[in-house]
């Protein structure tokens, strides 16, 4: 394990040319949406330190945070990516196996104490004592909490780590729980997303490896420069929501036009991530652009948040599904009848009160 | 002897200082506005032909939502200023008599007098009872919430670092995030438009049936009485 070699030696090494690394710097920058001048920076910070090891665990997750990692285009191929961080330990592509490569954790914990970076993809199930994902001989649980107690920083991958994603999902049989619900003591990053892009992966971890700090991070613990908008705020179809030209079946005409996905229940407006900017596979396209609406991926607990073709979706209250348009009509209707009703009573009554009021003054006339 | 001629004596008190009934119009416009325009913002009208840059439709429904709701938030700022330096009768939008045996006593009396089971409703020179419970839970209260989740969905788009952002933006992950907070957004609109429809009943049906007057009182502001009974 040749830890002491720097990013650039790496790049190198993998016949990478010069220009392509002062490429990739720049790249690197415009990405973490930095000034043109900080590319210097980032060049001499790869040429000078040390790669930082990178501990990737895998929890309940179905490793498609790993397969769009990857296919990051830039920074680089995914070879270099893979060697430039210095992955010491990701039991789904490495090599070793077993109890040699469990003997990676303990060197790693030991020898770069409070100086690697845990990166959790998945999560881990806390019911019948955490029995539901078994590594090493021993629930992931343990596992997770062993490596972050003496971590620097962990990278909570996609939303299986962040929020807890498909088997956190209700009734969440086996208590999945994300990482921030389980390790309290370090700064945990959530790059959320189901997968997240492999350019947001790539950049957070670059960010993280150069200017040794962690990316801002929003009031979720969501990088800023990615998580910072939502993709209705930068969406190419949004002049045709503000326009009010929305798709209102598939395969109708504003389907063919490219209008608006809200009616399809595009959750667009109500999902933080990068997709419509930095966009999938080397930029190719992303949901939206693909003519489907975004389901809200990167967002806590998109399972549970109703259909993902109604915009006005059902409210779990209680253990009941309700969809508020559909409970506010009838409740509205319902009390018009008992409106109407109740007045009609009230001025029979009031007929009758006068009636009787009228009888008795009569009476008293006579009297 | 009954002589045809009404030995009713009306007496009156000023109750509605004339800004209260300022802010009671203008609320009530604002609040017909935002449920109108929110439901189209939810629900969007049919789409326009022709091309995108043609239209603004969604766009100036968006605009008026948010511009009565900024009114709606002014009036209600200006209606909290007004406690304080109103009559006393102001002050009943923020102040429930929760442990007053009494208010409860007399709240089961108007809920009978409604049920067609007292004979006549008592006078009240402020609101009665049963209507404090509702303004308090649903004008003060509600209006709060639809504000502070108003904004936080507002603050989605002026950005992280906005003011709204500052101050609000904290809502959308307490209560779960952006969907959550439009949902229960949507549910407080209904169950506004549900009281306002009881309200314009019941205001109607007691400046009729009640011994007081109700609709001419939030235009003059006097409480005109019917009767010299107590």
């Amino acid at each position: 394990m040749a830890t002491t070699e720097t990013f650039y030696e790496v790049m190198r090494r993998q016949g990478v040319t010069r220009r392509s690394f002062l490429k990739f710097c720049s790249l690197t920058a415009a990405s973490l949406g930095l000034a043109p001048g900080v590319t210097g920076q980032i060049v001499q910070a790869m040429e000078t330190k040390p790669r930082t090891p990178v501990i990737w665990l895998h929890g309940l997750e179905c490793t498609c945070c790993s397969e769009s990692f990857i296919r990051s285009a830039h920074p680089l191929v995914s070879d270099v990516v893979l060697s430039m961080i210095s992955l010491d330990y990701d039991d789904t592509i490495m090599a070793s196996a077993g109890h040699q490569a469990e003997a990676i954790l303990d060197e790693i914990r030991t020898k770069y104490k409070g100086n690697y970076i845990l990166a959790v993809e998945g999560n881990a199930p806390l019911n019948q004592d955490g029995m539901s994902c078994f590594i090493g001989g021993r629930p992931f649980v343990e596992q997770l909490r062993e490596m972050a107690t003496d971590c620097q920083a962990v990278i909570a991958w996609g939303s299986c780590a962040s929020w807890g994603c498909v088997q956190a999902a209700h009734p969440n049989p086996t208590q999945a729980t994300p990482i921030h619900k389980l390790i309290h003591d370090k700064p945990i990053i959530k790059v959320p997303g189901c997968p997240p892009i492999a350019e947001v992966m790539t950049g957070v971890i670059t960010y993280m490896l150069t200017f040794d700090r962690i990316p801002e991070l929003d009031r979720q613990g969501r990088p800023k420069m990615f998580y910072g908008q939502r993709i209705h705020d930068k969406c190419y179809r949004r002049p045709h929501f503000d326009a009010g030209q929305f798709v209102e079946d598939w395969d109708d005409e504003g389907a063919r036009k490219g209008y608006c996905l809200y009616k399809m229940g595009c959750k667009g407006p109500t999902t933080y991530n990068a997709c419509s900017t930095v966009r999938w596979n080397n930029g190719v396209s992303f949901p939206i652009q693909s003519g489907h609406g975004c389901i809200g991926c990167s967002e806590d607990g998109f399972w549970d948040k109703g259909g993902f073709y109604d915009h006005v979706t059902d409210t779990r209250v209680f253990g009941i599904e309700a969809n508020a348009d559909k409970v506010g009509i009838a409740a509205a209707g319902t009390v018009g009848a008992a409106i109407a009703a109740h007045a009609t009573v009230s001025a029979i009554q009031r007929s009758k009160q006068k009636n009787q009021n009228n009888a008795r003054h009569e009476e008293n006339d006579k009297a | 002897m009954y002589t045809g001629v009404p030995t009713v004596k009306q007496t009156a008190v000023y109750v509605y200082q004339a800004p209260v009934r300022i802010w009671h119009w203008v609320t009530a416009l604002s609040i017909t506005i935002l449920a109108i325009t929110g439901y189209l913002i939810g629900s969007p009208l049919p789409t326009l032909p022709g091309e995108a840059s043609d239209h603004y439709l969604m766009g100036y429904i968006r605009f008026f939502h948010f511009a009565a709701a900024y009114i709606f938030i002014v009036g209600f700022l200006f209606r909290i200023y007004w406690a304080f330096v109103g009559n006393s009768y102001s002050r009943q939008l923020f102040s429930l008599p929760f442990w007053r045996r009494r208010f409860w006593s007399e709240l089961a009396h108007e809920l009978r007098w409604y049920a067609f089971l007292e004979k006549e409703p008592r006078k009240y020179i402020g609101h009665n009872p049963l209507a404090h419970l509702f303004m308090v839970v649903i004008i003060t209260v509600g209006g709060l919430v639809m504000i502070v989740t108003g904004l936080a969905l507002y603050s989605e788009q002026s950005g992280l670092g906005s003011w709204q952002d500052e101050l609000f933006g904290w809502v959308i992950p307490f209560v779960g995030q952006s969907q959550d907070v439009r949902m229960w957004h949507h549910w407080g609109m209904w169950i506004i438009v549900v009281f306002v429809m009881l309200h314009v009943y019941t205001a109607i049906r007691e400046d009729i049936m009640s011994r007081q007057s109700l609709i001419s009182t939030m235009i003059s502001g006097w409480r005109m009485f019917k009767d010299d009974r107590p």
